[in-house]
């Protein structure tokens, strides 16, 4: 599955949300429908590296990602050596992993899903969930605040479900790309769990797109996890047979 | 019979370094077959001991899916406590993340009402009203955690929903207690605090019945009577005394070898001698008779040698203890800094008997020989 996809599609609205609180002449909605605009596509290639920042040395690990539409993706890991060959596959709300080491596909489920992948400051959960936000929280504008020299648009999302994972994000979105440049994710206490900064906006196929995002788990020490994006292909014809769970193992 | 043991005594007596020898060998056998083994029961007594004041009680309540074993069991066992039932202490087991010094540590974390009885556990500390938060933790946990009483570190959890929550947990004890299974990797907590963490108000994984308590009748809850819950010591602790019984049997052996090579060389040695007993009226089973007395003599004397060095050094040791070395201490079992041997009737009974049992058997086998001897050839010296 591809992390930077993942971590894009953490963006995505449904629709009905409004802004409040601020007096501005576009709407939640139309703000959203210009970033989905930007973000999705049916179908997305990714070349990418993830690098893991560690106490002493930093790891770099390349991936191919295939995705189609928010419930099929399928990753592939290209280096460093002892990853090569791994291959990750979500379907809906279920996600295996092939390891060439062992020649088995394992199935993660339950506290498996909690642990990090590859070291990264991501869990596997972060990457399972599914639903659209608009579902499971009520959005509210803050403010229009400057982010890196840019005007963002500053929205609150509260959990109006009870079993969401984060209860509270704030996002930062770009006034005039409508490009997510930031998002912060809060505890019930209040206490920020998770910070995602992204950057190097890039005009790629006629859309904006941050090539770089950093993922960083605000209780624990280090410089979080970046996802670069080296290629990015929109709407290409992806087979398949890609999206099964034979394939793993070929 | 009488004559036979006086003639066995001179013999034997007569002997000389032989003797010494061998009797000296059994007699380091009986004092560790009785040191070794009284360590294993001293070990066993007080890990079951620990393991009942800290961690069993008399039996437990365990919720029907609740797996001990299974980590991922415990998302999902809780259900309400049974009304009036104080006797029973509950316990709800959670799973969460501390953070010490930046750095993630997963842990489970266990909810106990403050003013129980049943346990050991200081949980009186789980009061501390000047903190939101106070949880107590074992020596093992302080010791990897790096944690210290009076450190307060960021804990992260999910509520029964799955939804995340943070905040600041404060160390007011850590307790020192054998048991490693409500130490390692575990924070306990005021039961209040946790329901009210986790919204699951009234429940609990497990309940600890004290002496009064009697079991429960529930389909939500799966007894378990103290001495299920003490099997596993004692199958651990039967196997560990198998293995160091390798070390007596060796030594066992070595002494009765000894004493069968002494056999043979005496019935090899004293042809005439056995002639001359058959001449004068022995009958050839008499003979036998005095050859086995003869060689399990040893095991008598070896009996006395041993209990004049070995009554010393069993008091003396049983006073000071085994000091248990801390990598043993971390083996998941209830050890004690040191271990206080326990020497039961049985154990140095049941070992004379062994012992003076096998040194008969070694004596008689090479002794059956003699019923085969023709007694003039005997009395000639020729070698048969």
């Amino acid at each position: 599955m591809n992390s930077i996809s993942r971590i894009v599609l953490l963006f995505i609205f449904g629709s009905s949300l409004t802004l409040q609180g601020q007096s501005t002449s576009i709407t939640a909605d139309e703000i959203l429908k210009k970033v989905d605009a930007n973000m999705i596509a049916d179908t997305q290639i990714v070349s990418s590296e993830m690098i893991v920042y560690g106490k002493r040395k930093s790891r770099t690990i390349k991936s191919k990602g295939y995705s189609r539409g928010s419930d099929k993706h399928f990753t592939e890991y290209l280096s460093p050596e002892r990853e090569k060959g791994t291959k990750m596959l979500k379907l809906e709300d279920r996600l295996w992993i092939y390891s060439p080491a062992t020649d088995r596909i394992i199935q993660l489920s339950g506290h498996l899903l909690r642990q990090s992948v590859m070291g990264s400051d991501l869990s596997y959960e972060d990457m399972m969930e599914e639903r659209k936000l608009t579902d499971i929280y009520t959005a509210s504008t803050l403010s229009i605040e400057e982010l890196d020299n840019r005007q963002t648009y500053k929205m609150e999302l509260l959990a109006k479900v009870e079993d969401v994972s984060y209860y509270k994000r704030i996002l930062w979105i770009d006034t005039a790309r409508f490009v997510p440049l930031k998002e912060e994710l809060y505890a019930k206490s209040g206490k920020l769990l998770k910070k995602t900064s992204l950057s190097e906006v890039k005009q790629i196929q006629g859309r904006w797109y941050p090539t770089k995002i950093n993922y960083k788990d605000m209780l624990k020490d280090g410089q979080g996890t970046d996802f670069i994006v080296n290629e990015i292909i929109f709407n290409p014809a992806i087979a398949d047979r890609l999206f099964l769970k034979s394939t793993l193992k070929n | 019979m009488k004559l036979a043991l006086k003639l066995a005594f001179k013999n034997i007596y007569g002997a000389g370094l032989r003797t010494i020898l061998n009797v000296i060998v059994l007699s380091f056998s009986f004092v560790i077959i009785i040191f070794l083994n009284g360590v294993m029961d001293g070990w066993n007594a007080q890990a079951k001991k620990d393991t009942i004041e800290w961690e069993y009680g008399y039996g437990q309540l365990r919720h029907k899916d609740y797996d001990p074993y299974d980590p991922y069991t415990i998302l999902d066992s809780h259900a309400p406590i049974p009304e009036n039932r104080p006797d029973l202490t509950p316990i709800l087991i959670h799973q969460a993340s501390i953070y010490p010094e930046g750095r993630m540590m997963n842990i489970v974390l266990k909810g106990i009402p403050a003013d129980q009885q049943t346990l050991l556990l200081p949980t009186s500390h789980l009061n501390a009203q000047e903190k939101q938060y106070p949880v107590i933790i074992g020596k093992r946990f302080a010791a990897s955690s790096k944690l210290n009483v009076g450190d307060e570190v960021l804990l992260r959890w999910r509520d029964v929903n799955g939804t995340y929550d943070a905040n600041t947990i404060y160390i007011s004890a850590i307790f020192d207690s054998n048991v490693p299974t409500i130490d390692d990797g575990q924070i306990w907590m005021n039961i209040n605090n946790l329901w009210q963490m986790t919204d699951q108000v009234n429940e609990a994984t497990l309940l600890v019945l004290n002496e009064t308590s009697t079991p429960l009748e529930s389909t939500l809850w799966n007894f378990t009577s103290q001495k299920e819950l003490l099997s596993t010591i004692e199958e651990i602790i039967a196997t560990k005394k198998i293995s160091s019984s390798i070390m007596y049997i060796l030594l066992l052996a070595i002494a009765l070898l000894a004493i069968f090579d002494t056999q043979v060389l005496s019935i090899f040695r004293r042809q005439k001698e056995i002639g001359t007993y058959v001449a004068l009226g022995m009958t050839r089973r008499k003979v036998v008779g005095l050859f086995t007395v003869e060689g399990s003599m040893y095991s008598i004397l070896a009996l006395f040698l041993a209990s004049l060095y070995g009554t010393p050094f069993f008091i003396f040791i049983k006073k000071i203890g085994i000091p248990v070395a801390e990598a043993d201490q971390e083996v998941g079992l209830a050890i004690a800094e040191r271990i206080f041997p326990i020497y039961g009737f049985s154990l140095v009974i049941g070992t004379v008997i062994v012992v003076v049992l096998a040194s008969t058997i070694v004596s008689f086998l090479p002794a059956r020989k003699i019923a085969k001897i023709n007694p003039v050839s005997a009395l000639k010296g020729k070698i048969q």
